[in-house]
């Protein structure tokens, strides 16, 4: 599908059917990219995003992950915590950005908090409702059998919602990569967002379509390793 | 261990359930529980288990739990509840893992339950290539493997078919013809409970009292499928439920 989206692409700007000027050649996309890796630009753009990515979706994703089992659990977290997140969900994160600025600095502190803050919300509301779902027999049988609260914890809550969790950590991380590069577009030296952006403002449509393909893969490859991660951890479903 | 209930009445919501009960379970012996549907027998062991406080009455535990008993009261639920991400000895060590005892040990426990159920080639299996009666076997194994004072059973065989039940009361005769244990066995099932029992208590429909306890004195292992004497006394037993059980059931339909 891709291919022959890009091969249609190709033949119809060599053709000059399409305008160089509304749609770059995707083999000059190509050359672009080939550039961007040999000046070592690549990384240095591709290098922070991936910092920013990891740091504040660890972060988001973690805290998520504990509230979401807290308030499947606890009646009363959940009274108090669940009108906070829906009120939380729908807000544009990026609309918060000014706010993390002036709280956690122009620099990385702010990109971490916008991407946690992001990817926080879907992944509690997907990790209760998992939890929500986990067999209350199997809770019982733990309690029936004097089972320490950890161990119910680790051994039955978590394993039973992580398909859950997982499915949540796919959505959590795609929007934490809508954030990653707004934050970096409204400001930032380094970052596929920032570099994006500075094409764009030039008008240099070859550099903005790298751009956005490395975006692209991004996706691809985050969306691959979670593939990956459920194959290994929900082997027991198959 | 012993386990002695006297006068248990319990109430849920202004409704009496379970009406002065004074019962005895001794050590090493089978108590079968039967009776209509919604007549406590669940509610009388969840009170036996500890999982509720009757609202009157005593329940006493006498003697000490087994040496290496790691939780005296065990239940055996109907449905099983294995971790499905679990293998068959994953979920044997589950409840073995709590407890501070060496790799060694608990793989010696495991082992033992196994080969005791007849599971050892099936260790690495996962509870999703098992069928009912071998997953119900597993729980057993699980449930023998912390050498419980008093297995716990609420009508541990109703979810499977009836070849599979007998095959599993067979089992069930063996082990403990092998080594006794104590139980208190609820059942619907009056061959069941005929074939497993040392005695037999029949319940009145709700509120449960008890209207008689049937003492059989053969042998678990000299009591086989067809024998005239325990026909006889599952004829009795339900001559004593039959009305009971009508009853309960016009009341279930008007309500
Ligand atoms: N937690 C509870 N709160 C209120 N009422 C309850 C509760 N648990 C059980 N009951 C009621 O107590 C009665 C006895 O229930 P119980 O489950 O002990 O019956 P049972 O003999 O096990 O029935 P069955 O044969 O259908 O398993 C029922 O009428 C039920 O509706
Ligand atoms: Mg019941």
């Amino acid at each position: 599908m891709f291919a022959v989206l890009i091969a249609l692409a190709e033949i119809g700007t060599q053709s000059g059917f399409i305008s160089p000027l509304s749609f770059p050649k995707p083999s000059d996309v190509l050359v672009t990219f080939g550039e961007l890796y040999d000046s070592g630009r690549l990384w240095r753009h591709l290098g922070p995003s991936l910092t920013r990515l990891l740091i504040g979706s660890v972060i988001g994703v973690s805290t998520g992950v504990a509230l979401g089992v807290l308030i499947g659990l606890f009646a009363y977290v959940r009274a108090g915590f669940v009108p906070l997140v829906a009120a939380l969900f729908p807000i544009p994160k990026i609309a918060l950005l000014p706010l993390f600025v002036i709280w956690f600095g122009i620099d990385e502190g702010s990109k971490y908090a916008l991407i946690a803050l992001g990817t926080f919300t879907p992944t509690v509301v997907a990790t209760y409702g998992a939890v929500d779902n986990v067999d209350r027999t199997l809770i019982r049988m733990g309690q029936s059998f004097g089972l320490s609260w950890q161990s119910i914890v680790r051994k039955i809550v978590l394993p039973g919602a992580m398909p859950g969790i997982l499915s949540g950590l796919r959505i959590s991380l795609a929007i934490g990569i809508i954030l990653l590069v707004a934050a970096e577009m409204l400001g930032a030296e380094y970052g596929v967002g920032a570099y994006i952006l500075e094409a764009g403002s030039l008008y240099d449509l070859e550099r903005l379509f790298a751009g956005v393909v490395i975006l692209s893969v991004l996706g691809v490859l985050v969306s691959f390793a979670i593939g990956l991660l459920e194959r290994r951890v929900l082997r027991w479903r198959i | 261990m012993e386990i002695r209930l006297s006068g248990i009445t319990h109430v849920y919501n202004g409704a009496e359930v379970l009406s002065d009960i004074t019962l005895d379970v001794p050590s090493g012996r089978i108590v079968c529980i039967v009776g209509p549907s919604g007549c406590g027998k669940s509610t009388l062991l969840r009170l036996i288990g500890g999982l509720e406080r009757p609202t009157q009455g005593e329940i006493l535990q006498m003697g000490a739990s087994p040496p290496g008993c790691l939780n005296p009261l065990t239940y055996i639920f109907q449905d099983f509840a294995l971790l499905p991400w679990r293998t068959v000895a994953g979920n044997i060590s589950l409840v073995l893992e709590d407890h501070g005892l060496g790799k060694a040990e608990m793989n010696a426990i495991a082992e033992n339950v196994l080969a005791r159920t007849k599971l050892s080639d099936f260790r690495n299996a996962l509870p999703k290539q098992l069928s009912g009666g071998m997953k119900q076997r597993v729980a057993i194994a699980r449930a023998l493997a912390v050498n419980p004072a008093v297995m716990l059973m609420d009508e541990p065989l109703s979810s499977l078919d009836a070849q599979t039940r007998e095959l599993l009361v067979d089992d069930l005769i063996d082990l403990w013809t092998r080594t006794p244990f104590t139980a208190v066995y609820v059942t619907h099932n009056l061959a069941e409970a005929v074939r497993l029992g040392h005695s037999v208590v029949v319940l009145s429909r709700r509120p449960g009292w008890i209207r008689e306890i049937v003492h059989l004195d053969k042998p678990l292992g000299d009591r086989h499928l067809g024998d005239p004497e325990l026909d006889r006394q599952q004829q009795h037993l339900w001559s004593l439920m039959r009305d009971e059980a009508r009853a309960a059931d016009a009341e279930l339909a008007h309500v």
